[in-house]
């Protein structure tokens, strides 16, 4: 076991000179909750949308229930995914666990309901606002739908951006459905997890900084699009 | 003769034609509260209508129910005859809320938003309408961030751009500058004498003066009075008008 005061130099000679497996690894997981935030956009803000305009029998328990998955733990859905996708699975054919294409999937399943919550929340307000214009000008559900989610675009621009702050953040649905292969499903929560237990400080350290670096941006970004907003009178 | 029609007699002539608007039987509640009741209304193919009454008195509720944005509890309203539906309102008619509703686009766009809407995306129509109400120069400004003033002749020069056959029109002079009151009123006589039927609310007798073929006088939810404007201003139809007008009445 190293100690402290040597893991952290280390950890910083490895983030400074961009050492190799570092850069592997961030970079997957880049890839990984970056493809899982888009699939997730592209299913729950139209959901959210449809949810918070759509007038519609069940529409409340619907809510209801994206609400309630909003908080799913995220080894529950790597074990559902698990599930799912292992030998004996009824997905078992893809072959897909032990790849990132799985761990996509599963952080697509933890960040999908948070996204139409937020968005349906969000939409909800705009939608107040706009509907007697709406109804003034004759629209449809498309039209309206469409409308509204270009029109709150910076509110939901955040919403993504905490969706993908949850996805890169998360350890225990990527770790199940991923298994943590060097070189392959290797990202940087599962990492820290592994190296921490190695006693392996000085990489785990690092990927930590990056991982809260990475945070701060986020933070950073969400405020940028609300000062954006708000300059342009759209918040 | 019935009561609507003696009221259609005394505009002048127009009794003949088949009203283009009308509402039978009218009622709305919210909040506990009567806010307009039993109320008949027609309203002739041509000319302006202007809508007046004190505040609180339901001139709002009545322009949104008469416009089919707001469902009532008892009553209907027909259009060119027929009971009005979405895509009639969306085809024939717009309207100017007292609030206007701005999307959160630039100028330009929530222009174009409309003119696309109705199939008529072009840039010259855009730049035609925005020159008409003073906003040329602010093309590319985010909506939201123009004046109060700026914002209700934006909602006035959106109204247009849907080329209705029925504008109803919610205070559209309510924080605007005599110059660009004046602008808009022209707009409106313009808008009158191209064919397009205005029903306006106004708290401004010289302005009803000045645009108004037929004046409206709505008091807690009902109609005291429907006349020509000469008639209203010079004999209106119940006593308490007069006192209204000279502000010596809070009605
Ligand atoms: N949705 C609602 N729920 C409860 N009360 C309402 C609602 N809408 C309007 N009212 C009430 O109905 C009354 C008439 O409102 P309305 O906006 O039509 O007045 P108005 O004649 O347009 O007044 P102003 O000249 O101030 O614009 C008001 O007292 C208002 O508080
Ligand atoms: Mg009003």
């Amino acid at each position: 076991m190293q100690d402290f005061g040597s893991a952290f130099t280390l950890a910083f000679q490895l983030v400074l000179n961009a050492d190799a497996d570092l850069i592997e690894i961030i970079l997957l997981s880049l890839k990984v909750s970056l493809t899982a935030v888009l699939l997730s956009a592209l299913i729950g803000l139209p959901l959210g949308a449809l949810l918070a305009t759509a007038r519609f029998p069940g529409r409340q328990f619907c809510l209801l229930l994206v609400n309630a998955l909003m908080g799913l733990p995220p080894v529950v859905v790597g074990l559902m995914v698990y599930l799912m996708l292992s030998n004996a699975g009824p997905l078992g054919w893809l072959r897909l666990l032990y790849s990132p294409a799985a761990m996509i999937i599963a952080q697509t399943i933890l960040i999908t309901p948070i996204i139409a919550a937020l968005t349906a929340q969000v939409i909800s307000d705009y939608e107040r606002e706009y509907r007697e214009l709406f109804r003034s000008m004759g629209l449809g559900l498309r039209q309206r739908i469409l409308t509204l989610l270009f029109d709150a675009r910076y509110s939901l621009m955040t919403v993504s951006l905490a969706g993908f702050g949850r996805a890169v953040a998360e350890v225990g649905a990527v770790m199940i459905v991923g298994g943590n292969i060097d070189h392959l499903t290797r990202v940087m929560t599962t990492s820290i997890a592994l190296e921490t237990s190695k006693g392996d400080l000085a990489l785990a350290l690092a990927l930590g900084v990056v991982l809260m670096s990475l945070a701060l941006l986020v933070n950073a970004l969400v405020m940028t699009t609300r000062l954006t907003a708000k300059r342009m009178a759209h918040d | 003769m019935t009561e609507a029609a003696v009221r259609l007699a005394d505009i002048g002539g127009c009794a003949a034609v088949a009203p283009l608007l009308s509402a039978r039987g009218l009622r709305f509640s919210a909040g506990g509260q009567t806010l307009i009741r039993d109320l008949d209304l027609h309203f002739s193919n041509h000319g302006i209508s202007v809508v007046m009454g004190p505040n609180g008195a339901g001139k709002s509720v009545l322009l949104r129910l008469l416009h089919g944005v707001l469902k009532a509890d008892a009553g209907e309203v027909h259009y060119a005859g027929r009971v009005l539906d979405e895509e009639t309102r969306r085809r024939e008619q717009a309207m100017v809320f007292q609030r206007p509703v701005l999307l959160r686009r630039s100028v330009e766009a929530n222009i174009n938003y409309v003119l696309k809407l109705h199939g008529k995306a072009d840039a010259g129509r855009c730049q035609a309408l925005l020159e008409q109400v003073g906003l040329a120069a602010k093309l590319r400004q985010p909506a939201r961030a123009l004046s109060g003033g700026e914002q209700q002749r934006l909602a006035f020069a959106r109204a247009l751009a849907a080329e209705p056959r029925l504008l109803f029109l919610d205070e559209p002079t309510a924080n605007l500058d005599p110059n660009a009151s004046a602008m808009l009123e022209d707009l409106m006589l313009g808008a009158a004498a191209d064919g397009i039927k205005l029903i306006c609310v106004s708290h401004d007798a010289g302005q009803a003066r000045r645009l108004a073929t037929e004046v409206v006088f709505i008091h807690r939810g009902e109609v005291l009075a429907q006349q020509s404007a000469d008639a209203f201003f010079d004999r209106p139809a119940d006593p308490r008008i007069e006192d209204y007008l000279s502000g010596r009445l809070v009605l």
